[in-house]
């Protein structure tokens, strides 16, 4: 039986993909031919969704990007067959943005069916998971340090050594809490591993909880993302019936369970603490740190939280070794970073990538340059709370302490990019107000300033006491940063700041008095 | 609006069914609003009665998150992305020309209860600016014209 793959990845479906497969489903019915059609993750090039790829004796041929309306001409052309057609890509994998990557964390998202355990295991999954059960618990903590894993949910902190942490904390019992919160604009590389292979994660947590005597983890998963919650469930129910989540492990006597719960619009709570708050059912303020999480974390127990795809990193480095990760990236940056392509962009996507190849290639050679054609004028990496780089710094290699040392961060690899339309002044004030929106109101720099951000900034462009004005925001960025507990508060100065500071004629200013 | 006591049933329901699960409030509101729409106010009383907690903490909880309700929705719930690459993607024009063919602002319901409105954060669907969400729906590269199209789709449905 050909089979056809056409994904349930939340972008392509928001493209027309579930139409474009029940056109599939139809006309190959209607002309008695007999396909499987196979709901995969998506490859991540994301122009070119919905994709449709055929399976041929010449490997996967790939058509896109395909409406309902072309899928009668694509069978009379010979789709099954692999034959041409306009829509006709080739062969995906040989596409020099697919090509160029070092897919390690998503080896095979696009390729399998996410919910199929037998797909999983035959494309090398829980091999991690199996090695992990041979070897100590600090043995596998210390393949995890080795690996130079930092978290890849913003901070960057090392992952062996939170995790490490845990394993030297007593406690009657330990969590391994997943942040699956992903609210930054631009990313959606969590949403991407949740729904194009829930099995990475679910391996990466196991081997956690045995790294660290963890037996019990949750999901945090944000209620924004429904197809997301679909995957995981299915592929939870599929390890539990397999024996690969719950007592006695594959015979190993060790035991893990596993499960998801929503958020609930609140973006505050993917700051760890705020996410243990909501996990215990209560309003997501942030704790005071220390007692770090690790020590005193979810019901009061040693925890671990991760972000999704650093949890969805682990497999790989427990089934190839630490020193194989760590011989990808630069410096301290060790390993691939999914990057994410958004905004206005021409060809926006996922792109796997070790750490070090420069913004101006990513945004030119893959990216395209801008999808209106315009040019580039600026670009927020990392989030809301990320900085806006002007063109000048485009050549910045991708690399945590790289963008350190120029006041932008790279958190969670997220590039929205905006052409010469976009107002900086406007995008300063956005980024107070959505910190007005969602501060967790528990200190005032963030909660009281980000308001005050906001007048401030509406006057500056008004034209009001200009350069009072503006050294009043200076001096308010100023005490958000050194006075808020957490980065909502602390972090709002970066994508203001950069604005002022890079595109001072927005805010009318002049750029020498800025 | 509905007379709680047709409601109350259901609460209970959900309350009795999350007896044993630990942080459970969240999961509990979720239940309600999954099953009735929203949160009616006059629950309060016995989700906290049920987890022993204050009114006034079930209440902070209910008002901290964006997601919850207080009242019933419309039919549909349209959510309009506004962050920053929804917005690159010009999706201010968007939520101007949704506010206008509905007649209504954000947090709002339109007079036939046909559509509410709101707000969302990032849907990750950035790669296809701007985007929405209808019910469960994701949709991406959403013009005005699309947005037409799509209210005429669920206006019926
Ligand atoms: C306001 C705010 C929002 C955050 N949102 C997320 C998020 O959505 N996902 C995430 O993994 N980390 C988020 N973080 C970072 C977490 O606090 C924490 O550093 C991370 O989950 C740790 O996991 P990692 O070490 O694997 O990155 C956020 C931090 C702040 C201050
Ligand atoms: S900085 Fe803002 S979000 Fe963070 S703890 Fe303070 S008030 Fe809450
Ligand atoms: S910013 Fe709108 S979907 Fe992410």
């Amino acid at each position: 039986m050909t089979r056809l793959f056409i994904s349930r990845d939340s972008t392509a479906l928001s493209l027309g993909a579930e139409q474009v497969a029940n056109a599939f489903a139809q006309h190959t019915a209607d002309r008695g031919q007999s396909v499987q059609i196979v709901r995969n993750g998506s490859r991540g090039l994301f122009w070119l969704e919905p994709l449709v790829e055929v399976e041929t004796p010449n490997g996967r041929i790939a058509y896109g990007p395909v409406q309902e309306e072309d899928v009668a001409s694509l069978l009379e052309a010979g789709l099954l067959e692999g034959k041409s057609h306009p829509l006709y890509l080739g062969n995906i994998e040989e596409l020099p943005y697919f090509k160029n990557q070092n897919r390690l964390t998503f080896a095979r998202v696009g390729i399998t069916d996410p919910v199929s355990l037998e797909d999983y295991l035959v494309n090398d999954g829980y091999k991690g998971l199996k090695n992990a059960l041979a070897l100590q618990p600090a043995e596998i903590v210390k393949h995890v340090t080795d690996s130079g894993l930092r978290g890849r949910g913003g901070a960057a902190f090392p992952t062996g050594i939170k995790w490490n942490t845990v394993l030297n904390a007593t406690g009657d019992q330990k969590y391994i809490v997943c942040n699956a919160d992903e609210g930054d604009s631009g990313t959606f590389s969590d949403r991407m591993i949740m729904e194009g292979d829930p099995f990475v994660l679910i391996e990466g947590m196991t081997i956690a909880g045995i790294a660290v005597g963890a037996t019990q983890g949750y999901i945090y998963l944000r209620v924004e993302y429904p197809h997301a919650k679909i995957a995981l469930n299915q592929a939870i129910e599929a390890a539990y019936k397999n024996g690969y989540l719950g007592e006695n492990i594959q015979g190993s006597g060790k035991t893990f369970h596993l499960e998801v719960r929503s958020g609930a619009g609140a973006y505050v709570c993917g700051e760890e603490t705020s996410l243990l708050e909501s996990l215990e059912g209560k309003r997501g303020l942030v704790r005071f740190k220390p007692p770090l999480p690790a020590i005193v974390g979810l019901f009061g127990k040693p925890t671990i939280v991760n972000n999704v795809i650093s949890l969805a990193s682990v497999p790989i480095i427990l089934d190839k070794g630490g020193e194989y990760y760590k011989n990808y990236g630069m410096g301290r940056s060790r390993g691939t970073l999914p990057l994410q392509l958004a905004g206005n962009i021409k060809h926006p996507g996922l792109f796997e990538a070790a750490f070090g190849m420069t913004l101006r290639e990513l945004l030119y050679d893959y990216g395209g340059g801008s999808a209106s054609g315009r040019p580039i004028r600026a670009v927020q990496v990392g989030g809301p709370l990320g900085a806006y780089m002007p063109e000048s710094q485009f050549d910045t290699p991708l690399d945590y302490e790289a963008f350190a040392a120029i006041g932008a961060v790279l958190g969670h690899g997220g590039l929205v990019v905006h052409d010469d339309t976009t107002n900086l002044a406007d995008m300063a004030r956005y980024a107070m107000e959505f910190c007005v929106e969602e501060s967790c109101g528990k200190c005032t720099p963030c909660r009281i300033g980000s308001t005050r951000g906001v007048e401030v900034i509406d006057r500056i462009v008004a034209n009001v006491d200009k350069a009072k004005n503006t050294e009043l925001l200076r001096d308010l960025c100023d005490t958000m940063l050194c006075g808020s507990l957490c980065a909502m508060g602390g972090m709002t100065p970066y994508p203001v700041l950069s604005a002022l500071n890079h595109f001072p004629e927005d805010f009318g200013l002049h750029p020498a008095k800025a | 609006m509905q007379d709680y006591q047709t409601q109350q049933a259901t609460v209970l329901e959900i309350l009795d069914a999350h007896r044993t699960m630990p942080g459970s409030l969240l999961p509990i509101l979720h239940g309600i609003q999954d099953t009735l729409g929203y949160i009616p106010p006059a629950a309060v009383a016995d989700i906290a009665s049920s987890l022993n907690l204050s009114q006034a903490e079930v209440h902070g909880v209910i008002s901290f998150y964006h997601y919850f309700r207080d009242t019933p929705p419309g039919k549909h719930t349209v959510r309009i992305c506004r962050a920053e690459s929804c917005q690159s993607m010009n999706s201010t024009a968007l939520e101007n020309h949704a506010k206008q063919v509905l007649g209504i602002d954000y947090h709002e319901t339109t007079a036939d209860q046909a559509f509410s409105l709101e707000p969302v954060y990032c849907l990750g669907n950035c790669a296809c600016s701007p985007s929405i969400t209808i019910d469960d729906q994701v949709f991406g590269r959403v013009t005005p014209d699309k947005f037409d199209s799509l209210l005429a789709k669920f206006k019926g449905a």
